[in-house]
């Protein structure tokens, strides 16, 4: 199995003439997902990689028999964003991956309300979606279908990433040792996103492919502390080993800089990539230093378990 | 966006909120004529992007125009914190009989606005919370549903406060939750709110923040204030000569992105590295292995051969710099051929040889084949995704010092 994505889902790809949409149709597509339509304003009729383009969200449900479909790949311009989302909320869509970066924290917490609302989940925004190993992909994760199947092999590991690139360089790693990948979920580099680690974890505990979770984490927000919480309250099953990169960023004269992605501003003592350590270590969660070091780390988790 | 005090005020003016009679004056006379229209007693602040005005002498009391111009120029000259003032705000001298805190932020995890009050104002809110916890209100509200009054209401009275203050804080509250919806802020705070002895309240001071995404439909709220295109974002430093040539370098081109920072990095090893959460383990790791960097840089979304070896110029030219490290995590978009082309250029260009420049290649994924030819074809160290990104950074750092002893 897998968690939110399975051989049979089916979504769209709204803004699908843009360039990198259509890259990442034709790589989703070359994987095996089923891509049941595109929408861009004006230029119902089209085609993309055989995809039919529409109007409206609605024009593609009508299309389809009725059928809504699973999911929906939102990239459109961050102006745009909150709209399309809406409108694929509206439809009745259940999971939305929002790769367009530099939108508004303010429409970001809108769509997120309008999601909960409507029992939709979001992922994203400022990612770049999510990958069942060897069964489908939703978003231009891992790249072309070839450079995806060889960083991502089908395995036990679930892997939930604030950094997309570092989603693969992380499952790269997980491959070659062996242990492979469940799912892996790019979740965004922004302040406010759909979906954080604590709000997963309990889609791969109900998920049996998935025995251990690796997470790539970041100084500022909250998200670490709240899956420290969520460890502490729930008698979970899966072990969990996180790395932490960018502790450069606590030297006194990084204060107050930004790097990476937004959603690394420092804004309180607690976001800190050394308060984040002790508190996800205080949790049982080991922060290793290396990425290398992550399948040994995995392994010893995995062992003390059995 | 960080907004000067004199422009918050004006922020929350036009939201409705009192404040004071107050001006601004990039001059002694103008603040001169202000302190003459005011009449009475004032207090002249140095208008800085920086905390610590009070303690380095950047705010002073007048009792007369003459001595507030006196001030004025004073408070003009003094550098605070690294930073010389934008100009000095005149106050009305203020007869305060209590000091009210609030502020709304975000808060990332309910991924709501939250809205933080307290009776305890002027001092430092975190402090307020840790020590007086009673004193303190909170409440989250929606961003979706159009804020009503009784939301402000509720957090006044969880720190305590009824009576007249209670309905005469409420809009005041009120005003200052929409102002931070309507206008993408992300820190909108009045501290002190203060309630005069004549029984008013007003903003006597305000700290507001706008999130840099929001900015491109702020325009007409940041063209009122007078704030054009070339204050940018205005970081709390100014940029060096370095950031600036790589934001021009990429602004150039629209293929890709590449982004360099030099402030706070003193090293000899320049780091041509990507992409977000690439950059951010790279410059950990060669930090780790003892290695210090002269820069921080990203590289991302595949970028023209120009853009790459504009980058990697810039790296090279800064004062310093003995070797370059070109290191990325696995790429799916941006192509380990252009990234070689543009650096190897970058190291013609200046008269370097290649091979001795690059200390270490590691960037797989995409057209590596193709990549990893034109990197033999010039001698230069390279490796793929079975040598890790911390191990990657450990033959940089060893060669750079190998070449230093």
């Amino acid at each position: 199995m897998s968690v939110l994505i399975n051989a049979d889902t089916t979504f769209i790809v709204q803004g699908i003439t843009g360039r990198e949409a259509v890259n990442l149709t034709r790589e989703c597509l070359d994987y095996g997902s089923k891509i049941v339509g595109g929408v861009t304003p004006g230029r119902k009729g089209r085609e993309v990689h055989g995809v039919p383009v529409f109007d409206t969200v609605q024009q593609i449900v009508e299309h389809n028999g009725g059928r809504v479909p699973d999911g929906s790949v939102v990239t459109v311009p961050p102006a745009f964003t909150k709209d399309a989302v809406l409108e694929a909320i509206d439809a009745g869509i259940g999971l939305i991956v929002i790769v367009t970066e530099r939108i508004p924290r303010g429409d970001v917490a809108q769509m997120v309300e309008a999601a909960d609302a409507r029992g939709a989940r979001i992922i994203g925004p400022n990612c770049l979606g999510l990958v069942a190993p060897g069964i489908a992909k939703m978003g231009g994760i891992g790249g072309p279908a070839k450079n995806t199947e060889q960083a991502y092999q089908p395995g036990s590991v679930g892997v939930m990433s604030r950094s997309g690139g570092m989603t693969t360089e992380i499952s790269s790693t997980l491959t070659v040792a062996g242990l492979g990948v469940s799912t892996a979920i790019s979740i965004g580099g922004d302040a406010i996103i759909g979906s954080t680690y604590a709000e997963l974890m309990p889609l791969f505990e109900a998920d049996e492919q998935t025995e251990a979770i690796v997470i790539y984490t970041e100084p500022g927000g909250r998200m670490e502390a709240q899956l420290a919480e969520w460890v502490a309250d729930n008698d979970s099953r899966l072990p969990i080993v996180a790395f932490m990169a960018g502790r450069f960023m606590d030297d006194e004269e990084m204060k107050g800089m930004s790097f990476g992605h937004a959603g690394t501003i420092v804004e309180g003592a607690e976001d800190t990539a050394t308060e984040k350590i002790a508190r996800l270590e205080a949790a049982g969660i080991p922060v290793v230093e290396r990425i290398d070091a992550i399948p040994d780390a995995v392994r010893e988790k995995l062992g003390a378990r059995a | 966006m960080r907004f000067y005090e004199y422009e918050a005020r004006e922020i929350v003016k036009r939201a409705g909120i009192p404040v004071t009679d107050f001006g601004f004056a990039t001059s002694a006379d103008e603040a001169r004529a202000i302190a003459e229209r005011i009449g009475g007693p004032t207090v002249i602040k140095s208008q800085v992007l920086t905390g610590g005005r009070m303690k380095a002498g950047g705010v002073q009391f007048a009792d007369t125009p003459d001595e507030a111009a006196r001030h004025a120029e004073a408070i003009l000259a003094l550098e605070i914190g690294g930073h010389m003032p934008r100009g000095v705000l005149v106050d009305p001298k203020a007869e305060v009989k209590q000091e009210y805190y609030a502020g709304v932020v975000w808060d990332g995890t309910r991924k709501r606005p939250l809205i933080l009050f307290s009776d305890m104002g002027g001092i430092d809110i975190e402090q307020v919370a840790e020590d007086h916890p009673d004193h303190v209100g909170r409440g989250h509200f929606s961003n979706l549903l159009p804020f009503s009054d009784f939301q402000a209401k509720q957090v006044i009275a969880a720190a305590g406060v009824t009576g007249s203050a209670l309905t005469r804080l409420t809009p005041i509250v009120a005003r200052l939750a929409r102002l931070f919806q309507q206008r993408d802020m992300t820190l909108a705070e009045i501290n002190p709110l203060a309630q005069l002895e004549d029984g008013s309240f007003v903003a006597l001071d305000a700290h507001m923040e706008m999130e840099n995404e929001g900015m491109p439909r702020q325009q007409a709220l940041l063209a009122d204030l007078g704030i054009g295109a070339d204050e940018g974002t205005r970081e709390g430093y100014e940029p060096s000569r370095f950031e600036v040539a790589v934001k021009d370098i990429d602004a150039a081109d629209h293929r890709g992105v590449i982004q360099g920072k030099d402030t706070g990095f003193h090293g000899n090893l320049g780091l041509v590295i990507g992409a977000g959460g690439g950059s951010l383990t790279l410059t950990d790791a060669v930090r780790s292995h003892g290695g210090r960097p002269a820069n921080y840089s990203e590289i991302g979304g595949n970028p023209s051969v120009a853009k790459a070896c504009g980058l990697a110029k810039q790296v090279l030219q800064k004062d310093g710099v003995e070797k370059i490290a070109v290191m990325m995590s696995i790429v799916s978009n941006t192509r380990v051929d252009i990234v070689a082309r543009g650096v190897i250029k970058a190291c013609l260009e200046l008269g370097k040889d290649p091979a001795e420049t690059i200390a270490i290649f590691r960037i797989p994924g995409a057209w590596e084949e193709e990549g990893f030819k034109i990197l033999d074809r010039y001698g230069v160290e390279y490796c793929d995704r079975s040598v890790s990104m911390h191990e990657a950074a450990g033959r940089a750092v060893a060669k750079i010092q190998g070449a230093a002893a």
